[in-house]
């Protein structure tokens, strides 16, 4: 089958800069990797396109970048699971990273997010002669998050993290999440205070794409949201973010849909004279165009409100 | 203005044999830095399914057992001293790697639990799922970046340098990403750059594995050993050669041919799928080439072992079947065959990592030291047992990077010139100024391992051997003229593959001259016009040292016997 390759290009020793695409046409078999192609393009097409690429297992972590505008796993990816024959696979380099050439991005600033978490187990207590017990099933939970080979695919993809690069990202979180949730580790409550300031746990968008480009099912987004949950237990001090989150169900439980100006307020408190003042324009432009949304008493609850309830009652009875 | 950084200890590789030395010699007090070719995440390591063996005197097992197991698996080529301080460390070193926050798999009464792996009568393999190697290997990371070590990543060591002694002074490398040469000088260097599994053509190898430590210390006087003795695993897919743990099996699996015989019996009537890799891979080959496999495979049947047991404890393998072969493991068998998997020779070490004897048996180089699947001590003789290697680059990765430490504490800093370094980046000038020619680097390894795959695969004899020998030189020589295409110094790995391929020539050069010197069957070395094991003559080593001016010497060394003599070996 014939297929074509469009590969986003970068050369920063060629005169002018600049990332381009240039097309690569192969004869491809239905069992090939997009990798398997990438590395044929490399030896007997152009020997100076550039990737990392190692264990062809899916399990080194190497070759992520975006195939068809999303990350993934080079090595994991069949060229005949993407396409009609006639069609091209578009193959670039990792976003919210900076790229060194052609497909290689720059993973330091990863590697920095992931060592805020301070990614090593901290036990409380003297150590055991032997082992720490563990039930099998925390071990067997734990494997779930264990499994991330740190490839970079969910940071590359994180949409919270192209508008907000202070955020500490999925992959740190999923890993802080691991230690978190190690029955071994004393130091779970002095991690989720880390992790409840700006840049931490709640700047997650919860948009899923983390979830989406895993190539292996770490679920970064629901470790995160674990993390939150168990910050709110644990009594971490209340952030907008956690504020958000209680005001978010408590509004809905009450009026069955959101009351968004209150959301506003109890997410940053009337107190925050500044905050407020700088929703001004905008409540501004929306009472010119008619468009205010009700609040507070004005906003009625939506009809069948009750059996909303009984499902916040339920739920939290499920608990 | 020359580069120059200054370790007492460096390490070169950081998969786990070189993060264990990393830490062990920090430990000592020691300045440590680690120098690596890719993120330290990224070795191959990760690759390590199946577990890590240690027999627990508190359950019941016993260090002797697994101690003989092994010695026995090695078809009696490994030295014995070596193999009981592995046994016997062993369960302790599992101990630091749990309380280092490895999530090995539980008993239901929350202690460590065990799996059963080939050529081992009792379970004693410890295992995470069947990702145990990325576990592993995620863990000592976590621990190297608590203790802050340095870590030179994507640089890659083009030689060892010695000081007018020939003594070890350090390494001479270039940043991948920048095209830099500097010199990193130190009191101690370890070689743990793993193997050299892509000098075959499958292999389960990942692309990294190019025998880079092994060809530089080769190069600059440490003989290798044992190099003739190269294990092909018994369950890998045909093709690319990507590995299915023998997890699998140690867990319950069957091999079966096309009539669905559970053709093991004939072989190895007591330890059937379980026995060593060694015998299990030749009687794969034998049913295949006697017309009872299915297109150049066997069949592995999971089947029967249920959905539980396959998506929890070989999670991994099932992903594996299903993502490049196309095939739900609970539904139906997937066909393998054997493919090179590991190397059981490489830099002659003693028991501490040491690549020179102090009681001058043999020659090597003072300063030098090496761990894990670059080292040979020999652990591993003839064939390893599954389940040894992550032991390996634990318990010896260990040794080695506290003697390392030790031994830095007694030395001055090595006097090294700057030239080093000039002539470094000649080296690397002489390769971009190369005419035009239409031969690659790519074509060169090609044809490399399949030569070592036909004619050094399960079976050998001394015409296909030989011819590969000849193949091999006649590659060299091409090696010699090849032109590098792409000329730019940012991530050029054009140059990379050209420089790791002249290190796979000299590691392809040696495992043929020590398998045509080895006139016996022993291990994984299987001869088919010498059929037998020859202990009267063939219970020794064989040591490869490089010359510059002339073809490698050859050196033997006996084998150390503490306590088991050579027996007929039947599984």
């Amino acid at each position: 089958m014939l297929t074509t390759f469009r590969i986003r290009r970068f050369n920063p020793e060629s005169e002018s800069p600049q990332p381009y695409f240039e097309d690569y046409q192969l004869v491809t078999e239905r069992s090939d990797t997009v990798l398997d192609a990438l590395i044929r393009i490399r030896e007997t097409v152009d020997e100076s396109l550039t990737l990392r690429c190692s264990c062809r297992g899916a399990i080194c972590g190497s070759c992520g970048m975006r195939i068809n505008g999303h990350a993934t796993l080079a090595c994991k990816t069949k060229v005949a699971s993407l396409i009609s024959p006639d069609e091209t696979i578009h193959v670039e380099p990792m976003n919210n990273m900076p790229v060194i050439k052609d497909l290689v991005t720059d993973m330091a600033g990863f590697w920095e997010k992931v060592r805020q978490v301070q990614p090593w187990l901290q036990p409380t207590g003297p150590e055991p002669e032997g082992e720490y017990l563990a039930s099998p099933d925390a071990m067997n939970h734990l494997t779930g998050v264990m499994g991330c080979i740190m490839c970079g695919a969910c940071v590359s993809d994180c949409a919270a993290l192209e508008v907000n690069a202070d955020f500490v990202g999925p992959a740190a979180l999923a890993k802080a999440y691991r230690f978190v949730a190690d029955p071994r580790d004393g130091s779970s409550s002095s991690r989720l205070t880390a992790l409840n300031n700006p840049g931490g746990m709640w700047d997650c968008t919860r948009c899923m794409e983390c979830i989406e480009v895993c190539p292996k099912g770490v679920g970064a987004m629901d470790r995160i949201m674990t993390l939150r949950a168990k910050g709110i237990e644990q009594g971490v001090p209340s952030t907008a973010g956690s504020r958000h989150t209680e005001a978010f169900a408590d509004l809905i439980e009450r009026k069955g849909r959101l009351d968004e100006p209150m959301l506003a307020v109890r997410t940053f408190g009337l107190a925050n004279v500044r905050q407020m003042f700088s929703f001004l324009p905008m409540v501004l432009r929306a009472l010119v165009r008619g468009k205010l949304p009700k609040s507070g008493p004005l906003f009625r609850p939506i009809p069948g409100i009750a059996r909303i309830r009984r499902l916040f009652r339920r739920a939290k009875e499920g608990r | 203005m020359v580069t120059a950084y200054e370790f007492d200890v460096l390490v070169m590789g950081a998969g786990l044999a070189g993060l264990r030395a990393a830490l062990a010699a920090r430990e000592t007090g020691a300045a440590v830095a680690i120098i690596t070719k890719v993120h330290p995440v990224r070795s191959h390591s990760n690759a390590a399914q199946g577990g890590i063996n240690a027999a627990l005197t508190d359950r019941g097992d016993k260090w002797e057992e697994h101690a003989f197991e092994t010695v026995k698996g090695s078809d009696y080529l490994g030295d014995q001293d070596a193999v009981e301080i592995l046994a016997q460390e062993a369960g302790q070193d599992i101990l630091t790697l749990e309380h280092m926050g490895v999530i090995f798999n539980r008993n239901e009464d929350g202690r460590l639990g065990t799996r059963r792996f080939g050529g081992q009568k009792r379970a004693r393999t410890f295992f995470v799922s069947d990702f145990t190697g990325q576990a592993l290997l995620h863990v000592l990371y976590e621990q190297v970046m608590k203790a802050r070590l340095p870590v030179f990543e994507e640089w890659f060591v083009t030689s060892l340098v010695k000081d007018e002694h020939g003594q070890c002074g350090g390494v001479v490398a270039f940043e991948i990403r920048s095209g830099r040469v500097a010199l990193f000088k130190a009191k101690a260097v370890i070689i743990a750059a793993g193997g050299l599994g892509r000098v075959f053509e499958p292999s389960t190898n990942a692309l990294i594995c190019t025998g880079d430590g092994i060809a530089i210390a080769y190069r600059s006087g440490a003989p290798l050993m044992d190099m003739e003795m190269v294990q092909y695993h018994p369950t890998t897919l045909r093709g690319k050669g990507l590995l299915l743990s023998e997890a699998a099996r140690g867990e319950g699996a069957y091999l079966l041919n096309v009539e669905g015989e559970r053709f093991m019996e004939q072989y190895a009537p007591n330890m059937m799928e379980l026995a060593s890799r060694d015998v299990v891979s030749r009687a794969e080959q034998i049913e295949i080439n006697e017309g009872r496999g299915i297109n150049g495979c066997v069949l592995l049947d999971c089947r029967h072992l249920g959905k539980g047991i396959i998506r929890e404890r070989l999670s991994q393998i099932f992903e594996e079947a299903k993502s490049f072969a196309n095939i739900d493991l609970t539904e139906e068998p997937i066909p393998v065959c054997p493919g090179m998997h590991y190397m059981m020779g490489g830099v002659k070490t003693d028991v501490e990592g040491r690549c020179w004897d102090l009681a001058g048996g043999w020659r090597g180089v003072p300063g030098l030291f090496a761990a894990g699947e670059a080292a040979c001590l020999s652990l591993h003789g003839g064939n390893r047992l599954g389940a040894n290697s992550l032991l390996d680059t634990v318990v010896f990765g260990r040794r080695a990077g506290r003697c390392a430490g030790e031994y830095a504490k007694t030395r001055p800093q090595p006097r090294i010139g700057d030239g080093v370094v000039k002539d470094g980046e000649n080296s690397i000038k002489g390769l971009f100024a190369r005419p035009d020619t239409d031969d690659t680097v790519a074509r060169i390894r090609h044809e490399m391992g399949r030569a070592m795959t036909q004619n050094l695969g399960v079976f050998r004899d001394q015409e296909g051997m030989a011819h590969a020998q000849q193949t091999i030189a006649g590659l060299r020589e091409r090696w010699n003229h090849v032109a590098i295409h792409d000329k730019g110094q940012v991530f050029n790995t054009s140059l990379v593959r050209a420089l790791e391929l002249d290190f796979m020539l000299d590691c392809a050069e040696t495992i043929a001259l020590g398998a045509l010197t080895r006139t016996e069957s022993r291990g994984a070395h299987f001869r088919t016009d010498c059929l037998n094991r020859d202990d009267e003559h063939w219970l020794k080593h064989i040591l490869i040292n490089h010359r510059h001016d002339g073809p490698p010497q050859l050196d033997f060394l006996p084998v150390r016997i503490t306590q088991w003599e050579p027996q007929v070996r039947v599984y």
